[in-house]
């Protein structure tokens, strides 16, 4: 039995699961996935918003400008890449200029620092490469662009450290609740037992929410197309250039990302099926659209990879935190769309001072709040290098040309606490196959790597979950196609 | 490590060639740095028969023909390191790179031979919406699995594209008991060989689908079909014509990009249509004592042709070595006009010219009965009809020296296809 299970190991589940792990309590997380960050969390656009946009009094409003003010600090400590790159709403007709304004006085209730309403030469002055239409911008310093992988992959390391633990491939299916006040949740790897369910399962929050509460609610998964571009190309904005907001988002983003591409999206269409991650014709003619409007001379012929993500968009577009009136001891962490990667740290923080209150959980006096990413060689000297090829040889293998990543780093990513075992895992926390030839040289040479260091046969290692595996059978062993 | 005259980046066919010839011409100071674990880059996967016609006048393996120049290599006592990743090239010639058991050591060299070779270009850069589940595989990455690894990738295979690898793998899969359901082609016409389409595709009955392409991708976890549809002279994709395709494999087969992101950082210059480095008739770059050959210059449908082009550009890496830059007249310019669309070389200096000047090239499109046709600035020296001229074969023109010293005043010498 545990005291607390936290359906969902996307960054908020992982970032609840951190601050939980403060705590004596026994404390475990079920996953769908093979892996952390599987979801929404690994498909956004890696944004730390500055908190302008949210309305006035919201929850979003609130846990963005915490989120962010907490976001240096835990980046730090987790030993990630975090970077305040600034943000920037920018208007291309004069009329939008007004609009400007409300967003700066929205931006200065919710709390948000250094807000700054540029004219048309500040604006080119900083960004050179906008488009000659530009007319103004809000400038906010605080915005800033992390890995999102990364910040997922930390949280739910240093949970584990601390000694959460984590079923994967375990999909929670039903929720009851016994006489005793107890949480039975059926999965298709058995049936959990705890006290305290923290929901924090995305776009499926709703369906377990309305499992358990009368007071219903409703995701809708809303849909958004991501083009990411070259590397050469990552110098061609320095801050996040959005355009004004709508009711269906904020809108089609240029921005550099913390590893030095381009990106451009997201795209915002309404749709049914939690599971379509699938980008489209459409949307993809969007981004490079609208894109196009902002930026001069969008080198959009130099996109690598585009992909899809799926927000939990909530009815009441508001973040729902905590215990509904109906279904005590469980938690919702549900609606997290849009700042929901940069709340996610003031949400842990929220809901583990909430369950610490609740169920009067005492601080462990071992509790380690650091750890240490993924060595990284990237832009390391030839000394430093050298150093560590010494010490380890694999460090002067080379196994991802396109972002120089060495087998030193797939091995130290799979053998780390949750370490990866698929092609996805080892890239999430190395970066191998995220470059410009998108695994074309390197995912043979990581399949190798992983059938040796796990011991699995090649046929079973996967891209990421289910059946994604990425060989079928030796050649000559079986009768092929028909067999 | 010490310093050696001519460090060449890159072991497969070009770098190979490079070496041996600029052993014979008299330098015994080389290194071949090779990332691999062997000798002969790619073409130790492609192990259909084919090469060597042009060279060696019989039809050998890929690593046949590798091992003819290997041989050479090894006979010949020139130095090489396996497992090795150069990870820069500064534009003084120091060469930077990395292994297991020397760790990340510099080499100084007097001259560079770039021979790195080309990369495929992948689904994502070509805009293919749909799912991104395991089973896409660009057709190399494929043929690496079935080839070197010994594992079947896929069972009911669709192929984008119809480049050279794609075709090869459509056999290669069918061999090896896979279905290839077709081969769909965005252009009007193949991007690879006339006789890898009869070879490949014709004789086993799989349908090359020209003007279509893959629309979407259907499966989350591993490829489960594919959407293709025609696509209209725009190259977009008309309504209505959407087939559904069932597979659990699309291999992609969409084009080759000469790798150079070692030649840009050193500052090299590049040709943008060519995406490799614009060099003249030595194949000499932008900076001076740094060379390129192979399909880090330009994509070769021969081998044969890779071979032939390294070799003058080991010639001329050690010529360079043993004399300095010389002296020499003002560089002639080659043009790509017309139909043609680039030309290597870019410029000629007859006084490092040898006896033949041979300028290659490729085509935009197909062209039937046409002419190929050299211009010395506005004088047609050369109007050589053609059955036909297509963009997957690569053409050249060979044009001797005295026809070059007897025209006055040379600037420039223009390439075309007229079609009269």
């Amino acid at each position: 039995m545990y005291d607390i299970i936290i359906i969902g190991a996307g960054v908020t589940g992982a970032a609840v699961a951190r601050e939980l792990s403060r705590y004596d309590a026994r404390i475990c997380v079920l996953e769908r996935e093979e892996d952390v960050c599987c979801g929404t969390s690994k498909a956004n656009s890696a944004i730390v918003h500055a908190g302008f946009d949210a309305a006035e009094g919201s929850l979003m409003a609130r846990f963005n400008v915490r989120g962010n003010e907490l976001m240096e600090g835990l980046a730090k400590d987790l030993d990630i890449p975090f970077k305040r790159n600034g943000s920037l709403v920018v208007c291309i007709h004069k009329e939008e200029l007004d609009g400007l304004k409300d967003l700066y006085d929205r931006g200065v209730k919710n709390g948000v620092p250094d807000l700054k309403i540029l004219s048309r030469e500040e604006l080119l002055e900083m960004e050179p490469n906008l488009s000659e239409n530009a007319e103004g911008a809000l400038y906010a310093p605080t915005g800033g662009i992390i890995c999102p992988f990364k910040l997922n992959i930390a949280l739910a390391e240093n949970a584990f450290v601390n000694g959460v633990e984590f079923r994967f491939n375990t999909r929670a299916e039903q929720l009851t609740r016994d006489e005793e006040g107890l949480w039975h949740i059926r999965t298709n790897n058995g049936e959990y037992v705890t006290r305290y369910v923290v929901n924090a399962a995305g776009l499926y929050s709703d369906y377990f929410h309305n499992m358990v509460s009368e007071k219903k609610i409703h995701i809708t998964p809303r849909r958004g197309d991501y083009c990411i571009l070259d590397k050469e190309t990552g110098d061609l904005v320095e801050k996040t250039i959005f355009p004004q907001p709508s009711k269906m988002g904020k809108g089609i983003l240029v921005a550099p990302t913390i590893h030095g591409n381009l990106f451009v999206g997201p795209t915002a269409v309404d749709i049914e099926d939690k599971e379509s991650t699938a980008t489209t014709q459409d949307g993809i003619a969007q981004l490079i659209e609208k894109g196009g409007m902002y930026v001069k001379d969008l080198p959009i012929k130099k996109v690598i990879t585009s992909f899809a993500g799926l927000r939990a968009h909530e009815d009441g577009h508001e973040f729902i935190l905590g215990e509904p009136e109906d279904a005590p001891h469980f938690i919702d962490c549900a609606g997290i769309e849009s700042p929901g990667l940069t709340s996610c740290p003031a949400i842990g923080e929220y809901i583990a001072e909430m369950m610490r209150d609740m169920m009067d959980l005492k601080e462990k006096e071992n509790w380690i709040g650091t750890r240490k990413d993924v060595v990284s060689t990237e832009g390391l000297s030839l000394e430093e290098r050298n150093a560590l090829i010494k010490e380890n040889p694999a460090f002067g293998t080379i196994i991802c040309r396109c972002e120089s990543v060495t087998e030193g780093e797939i091995l130290d990513a799979i053998h780390r606490p949750l370490g990866a075992r698929s092609l996805d895992g080892v890239k999430r926390r190395t970066r191998a196959g995220m470059g410009r030839c998108q695994a074309g040289f390197c995912s043979p040479r990581v399949m190798e790597i992983l059938h040796r260091e796990l011991g699995l046969p090649m046929e079973e290692i996967k891209k990421s979950s289910g059946k994604s595996n990425m060989v079928f059978y030796r050649t000559k062993e079986e009768g092929g196609h028909t067999a | 490590m010490k310093s050696y005259d001519i460090v060449i980046v890159g072991g497969g066919p070009a770098g190979l060639a490079a070496a041996v010839a600029a052993k014979k011409a008299g330098n015994d100071s080389i290194l071949i740095l090779e990332r691999d674990h062997e000798l002969g880059g790619i073409l130790n996967q492609c192990i259909h028969n084919g090469f060597g016609l042009h060279t060696f006048k019989e039809e050998l393996t890929g690593p046949e023909y590798a091992s003819r120049y290997i041989d050479q290599v090894l006979e010949l006592g020139i130095d090489y390191r396996l497992n090795t990743m150069v990870m820069d090239i500064a534009p003084d010639k120091t060469v930077t790179a990395m292994n297991r058991e020397d760790g990340m050591f510099t080499v100084p060299a007097k001259a560079v031979i770039l021979a790195m070779g080309c990369r495929e270009r992948p689904r994502g850069a070509l805009n293919i919406p749909g799912y991104r589940p395991a089973g896409i595989y660009s057709a190399g990455t494929a043929q690496r699995l079935v080839n070197i690894e010994g594992y079947m990738p896929g069972k009911e295979v669709v192929i984008l594209g119809s480049g050279d690898i794609g075709l090869i793998m459509a056999r290669r899969m069918t061999f090896e008991g896979a279905k290839v359901q077709c081969v769909a082609e965005i252009m009007p016409y193949s991007g690879g060989l006339k006789r890898n389409i009869v070879q490949c595709l014709n004789d086993y009955n799989i349908p090359l689908l020209l003007s279509h392409t893959v629309v979407d991708i259907k499966g989350r976890e591993r490829v489960e079909g594919v959407t293709i549809a025609e696509v209209d002279g725009n190259m977009k994709p008309i309504p209505g014509t959407e087939k559904f395709y069932s597979c659990d494999t699309l291999m992609l087969s969409t084009g080759l990009i000469p790798e150079n992101e070692l030649s840009r950082s050193a500052g090299v210059a590049m040709n943008p249509v060519t995406s490799g480095p614009v060099v003249n008739e030595s194949f000499e770059t932008s900076i001076e004592g740094v060379f390129a050959c192979g399909n880090v210059l330009h994509v070769h449908d021969l081998v044969d042709y890779v071979s032939e082009e390294a070799a003058k550009a080991g010639e001329h890496a050690a010529a360079y070595v043993a004399n300095g830059r010389e002296e020499a007249a003002e560089d002639i310019t080659v043009t790509a006009k017309g139909g043609a669309r680039y030309t290597v070389p870019s410029t000629v200096s007859l006084d490092r010219l040898g006896d033949l000047l041979t300028i290659r090239f490729r085509v935009g499109a197909v062209y039937k009965d046409a002419f190929v046709s050299v211009y010395l600035d506005d004088e047609r020296v050369t109007h050589q009809k053609k059955r036909i001229i297509a963009p997957g074969e690569m053409e050249q023109v060979i044009l001797k020296k005295e026809q070059l010293t007897s025209h006055e005043g040379l600037k420039n010498i223009t390439v075309t296809v007229e079609t009269e």
